[in-house]
Parts: C-alpha cells; structure tokens; sequence
C-alpha cells in the first residue's frame, strides 16, 4: 500500500516537473527578480576585522606568533546556491574583497535567482583552471593582482601581509600571498592549480529564497584559521618568499579550506 | 530760451529711457552677447565656438586596450575637444602665476615627461618645495584617483586647484586669475566652447587643466611593443624582467605592476624603507593614522630615464642609486612594507650584473614619442 501511494506521488511529480520542463512559462514563474547579496565579513577569533584595524591591532595566532595585518585582499569565484532538491544555480562571476575598501566586502551577482529552499552555497576560492587566464581581467590587472607566469600565472587568490614580531624580538614584514604553486622536479617546471572549493551548509534548516525579497547571506572568513588547520604556521619559517614556495602554497590550500563559514541569512530591510 | 530747456530736458530723458532698456544681444550663449543689454533686438550670433563641445575620445594604446579597464572620467567633467583646447592653453599660460612668471608647464616640463629636472622646485618666490615634482601621464587610469605624493587631493580636478593658491609655488589667488582671465581676449570665448559660459571660474579652469592632462598618455615604450609581440628584448632586458617579476629576485612587481598592468603602478601607497624616522608623513598627514606615515604614492616606472630626480624628496639622482636602495638600503620602521625583502639586511643585495639588468628592463619602458611633439 505504502508503495503504492509513494508510486502516484513519484508519478504526480513527475508529471508536475515534465509539465513546468514544456512550459516555458511555469519556468518562468520559478524564476524571480530576488536578489542575494553575499556580505563577506573577516574576523579573527570571533572578533569583526575592519579597515580601522589594519596595521594598528595586534593578533596572536595559534603558534603564538604576534601580528598585525596591513592587508587582506582575496578573490572568490563561481558561487553556487544548492537546493534542497540537489539542483545547483552557478552564479558565476567574481568578487574581489579589499577590507580597506569597505564596498568590495558586498557582492551582488545580479542573477536571477530561482525561489525555493536551499540547503547552502559553494564558491572557489580564487580561480580555477578555467578562469585562471594571464592578463584576463581588467580590474584585477590594474589592482596589481597577476601571479608572475615564471611560476604559473594567472593571479593571486590572496594577499595578507602584516608584520610581526620575531623569535628575536624584531619586527618582520609576512606576506603571505596564495596562488598556483610551483616547483621545479627534474630540471622542469610544473605548476600546480591551487583553488579550491569552499563548501558551506547552513546546519539550521536552510534558507529560503521567495519572490520579491532580497536576502543577504553573510560569509565570514575566519582569519586565524590560516594559521593553524590543520598546519600550525610559524611566521618565523614561513613569512616571505612564499609565492615560488611549492610547500608553502599546498600547506595555505590546505588551511584554506576551513577559513569560511556562513555567518547570518537573512532578508534584506 | 524756456522752451529750449524743456525741448533738451525730454530728449535727456528720452534717451535715459533709452539707455535703459539698451538693446542687444542678451543670450550669454551667443559669441556677441552684451551684458548691458536689457533687450534682445535679434541680433545674436552663434559661431562655432558656442556649439555644443565636441566629445574626444582618449587615445588608448594597445597594450592598454588589451589589459586594462576604461579611463576614469567624471560624469561632470566629460572630455572635450574644446575643454582639452583651453586647459593645454592654461598648462601652459604663465597668467596663472601672481607675477607671470609660472605657468604649470614651468615645472612640469613636457621634454621631461612633465617632469622637473631640480630636486625641489622653486615657486614664484623663490622658495623651493620640500617633494619632487610628479610627472603627469596615464592619470586617466588612476581609479583610486588620489593624487599627489600624499593623496590629498581627491580626482585631477582637485589636484589642478592647488598649484595656483600655493605660496610656495604660483602663489597667487583664484579671484585675481580669473580676473586676469576673464580680461584677457581669448580667454571668455574659449570658456565658453568648452562649458557653455563665457564667465570664467577657477572650477572650469581646473576641469579643463584635468581634461587636459587626462590627454596625456605615454604607451609606446619597447617594452610595450615586446608585449605587442613587435620587437624582442635583449637577454640583459629579459633577465631583468625575471628579477623584477620574481619574489625571490627584487619583487618589484608588487607595487609596480608588470606586463598585465602597464601603468606600472598600483597607485596605491607604500613606505618603501627610506627612513628609520620621518620628517615627512607623506599619506599619515592626510589620514591622521600614525599607520600611515611614511607612506608615498608609488610612482610609475615609465619614462625613468626622462623623470630623474626620483623618490617623493628626490634624494637620489640616478636609477643606479634608486636599485641600490632596494638592494642594501633600507631601513626598518614600524610602518615599512611587509613586501620589502630583507630589511635588517638592507635589502635584497642584487649582484653587480642583476642590477645591471634590472636597470636595462627598466629603461625599455622608456617612451621616448610621449616626449616630443608638444
């Protein structure tokens, strides 16, 4: 009997889902004008990093290394919303966040969005292979942002640079900067793609995206997570060179992938 | 005799009469518009100074086109054919200065990449300045639009006001120049193609100096020409570009861009280790953020061997002592560049060759046609 039932509700779906598939218009109506705006926000240890920070406040990472930060620039690429039924809507695009440029922090892809439930978003962090093209994009040319073609090309995925103190006392410069990495092997080059996705569920239910109302998704990145998961990172082995530094980049990919998370969802005021 | 008197009073009257409802042309658009006149009689004459101006499209070079994003023009300061005429007229007019001694070209020489020779420039007074003139090219893609070593000055148009009001430079007063403009002959006309008003204003004024100086584009060094794939570089040149591109080599490219972005500059500012203390903030005077001090524009690479002498006080002379800074020269500060290399070492220390070829990339980004023809 069980069966049964579950057979003619399979069978009313589908007839539901083959009937919006041949009607243009009912997709239609599942598409709407809303609007998601993704607010990327940065902190360190639960506390909100902001531009007024830059160069002043002090951090101590998971190793005890005592920092500031004087940049923090990054790159997401290709967001992804996930609904609850397994279908995905590619934003594509990119958003260069700058936290001295308080505007980069807000992204809007302008895609329309389908209504409905969603489980969560996925987004590459910096470019994948595809994407990662020397000299492709305008504004990140003239942002300074390419990764030298000696060791790669294409671009940057992050630069974080500060200063910090020393195991001597003295005050250093880190720069810690993400991209392809790169090494020689055998007398030859061979550069490794170093993105990677960025998965995040919202554990609470889902969101839900419905017509006519703008919802904004807060993404933190969670900046002591660079430094300690699962390498624990110790600014005075690792603090410059890093770009041609094959080690370093795969060990930044790998604390990479547990520095965001998805912070507040909610509708637009 | 009484009848004399009252016949002379009426026509005096008469022509008082007259004289205030003088005719004339009253359209301020018109080239023959008279002010005094309370009239309009149909006599207006439009010329083709008085059109609308002519929109002028920036010349792009093709390394540009290819790699970088559209110019930055204001919506309210469009550029014209008629705007760029006037402002050029006014680069170069010494009238801006309180003596007629100075014009903004006086130190900003066109032979030298809009550029002065001296490491202060000295104003109508005779005193000299504290920071090495800036040469004026590319300001089109400055998006960040901050100007001067420090940033204070917020779009071209602002940073054009300045000059003529500094008591060590011009050292005269806005009113007084557009005073001395609005009699000069040429002047209200010119205005009036460019804006549409034959009153002269020192905010026109400095929007037709920035239309002006928007017009000046320097894309045509061999390096850009080795990007366009036209010439090859020498060995030397190309080892060079290696070390600049390389983080582990002199890590130029940072703040200075590279063969994706030819303005060769982040227009950004950076303290790039020359002092362990400062007597100039530079950018921390302007912000108040002690995080700041030390903090100069950072300068294009283009046309260096034009813009000597180099660094925002002009302390060195010579490309070989600006190499040699980076190589063994820097000092520690709190607020120095994390992307220097090396600082409680001096630097990067490049050997005798690798600044030999540093020194040969850098001049291919000489564009030798931007400094002629003006």
């Amino acid at each position: 009997m069980k069966n049964t039932i579950l057979a003619l509700a399979s069978l009313i779906l589908i007839g539901t889902s083959c009937k919006k598939t041949d009607d243009p218009m009912d997709n239609k109506t599942d598409m709407v004008n809303t609007e998601v705006s993704f607010i990327f926000k940065q902190k360190y240890n639960d506390n909100e990093v902001l531009s007024s920070d830059l160069a002043s406040t002090q951090y101590t990472n998971a190793k005890g290394n005592v920092h500031t930060i004087s940049k923090l620039q990054y790159l997401v690429s290709n967001i992804t919303l996930h609904k609850t039924d397994g279908s995905e809507v590619d934003l594509g695009g990119y958003n260069f966040v700058d936290i001295d440029k308080p505007l980069t922090r807000f992204y809007t892809p302008g895609v329309a969005i389908p209504e409905g439930k969603y489980t969560g978003i996925s987004m590459t962090f910096g470019f994948d292979e595809e994407d990662n093209q020397d000299g492709a994009y305008t504004d990140l040319n003239a942002a300074s942002w390419s990764w030298p073609m000696m060791i790669g090309g294409g671009y940057h995925f992050l630069k974080f640079e500060g200063m910090f103190v020393d195991n001597s006392g003295t005050m250093k410069g880190f720069a810690y900067h993400n991209g392809t990495a790169s090494k020689m092997e055998n007398g030859t080059r061979i550069n490794e793609a170093n993105h990677f996705r960025v998965r995040l569920w919202d554990y609470n239910g889902g969101f839900e995206v419905k017509e006519g109302e703008r919802l904004n998704i807060d993404i933190d990145m969670n900046i002591e997570e660079w430094f300690q998961n699962p390498v624990l990172w110790d600014l005075n082995q690792y603090h410059m060179m890093l770009m041609p530094n094959y080690t370093a980049q795969k060990m930044m990919n790998k604390n990479g992938k547990s520095v965001f998370s998805l912070g507040t969802i909610a509708p637009q005021l | 005799m009484k009848g004399i008197k009252i016949i002379s009073l009426v026509i005096a009257i008469a022509g008082c009469i007259s004289s205030c409802r003088r005719e004339g042309c009253t359209d301020e658009m018109a080239d023959n518009f008279d002010s005094k006149a309370k009239v309009d009689n149909g006599t207006c004459e439009y010329g083709s100074e008085s059109g609308t101006p002519t929109p002028l499209s920036l010349y792009i070079p093709a390394t540009f086109g290819r790699f970088l994003p559209a110019p930055t023009i204001p919506a309210d300061n469009p550029t014209t054919v008629e705007g760029v005429e006037l402002g050029k007229k006014l680069f170069f007019d010494k009238t801006l200065s309180a003596d007629l001694t100075q014009a903004c070209a006086s130190c900003h020489l066109p032979s030298q990449s809009f550029d002065d020779t001296n490491r202060f420039s000295v104003g109508i007074d005779g005193i000299a300045g504290t920071r090495n003139a800036m040469p004026i090219f590319n300001h089109a893609w400055n998006s960040n639009k901050k100007f001067f070593w420090d940033g204070r000055a917020l779009g071209l148009e602002e940073q054009a006001l300045e000059p003529v009001t500094n008591p060590i430079e011009m050292h005269d007063t806005w009113s007084n120049v557009v005073a001395k403009l609005q009699a000069d002959a040429s002047y209200p006309s010119m205005f009036r193609a460019a804006f549409g008003t034959s009153t002269v204003d020192s905010l026109l004024a400095a929007k037709a100096i920035a239309q002006y100086e928007r017009t000046l584009i320097s894309g045509n060094s061999r390096f850009d020409q080795y990007t366009l794939r036209q010439i090859a570089l020498t060995p030397s040149e190309l080892s060079g570009y290696n070390l600049f591109m390389s983080e582990s080599g002199a890590d130029c490219f940072h703040c200075h861009g590279d063969i994706t972005n030819p303005l060769w500059t982040d227009n950004l500012f950076h303290n790039n280790g020359l002092d362990a203390s400062f007597t100039d903030n530079g950018l921390g005077d302007v912000t108040g953020n002690p995080a700041d001090n030390g903090k100069f524009k950072t300068p294009s690479l283009r046309n260096l061997a034009f813009t000597a002498p180099y660094m925002h006080d002009g302390r060195f002379q010579t490309l070989d002592e600006v190499i040699d800074h980076y190589s063994s020269g820097l000092k520690a500060s709190s607020t120095v560049s994390p992307l220097l290399k090396n600082v409680s070492a001096g630097g990067v220390q490049l050997s005798p060759q690798e600044k030999a070829d540093l020194k040969a990339f850098l001049l291919t980004l000489t564009d030798s046609s931007f400094v002629s023809g003006y």
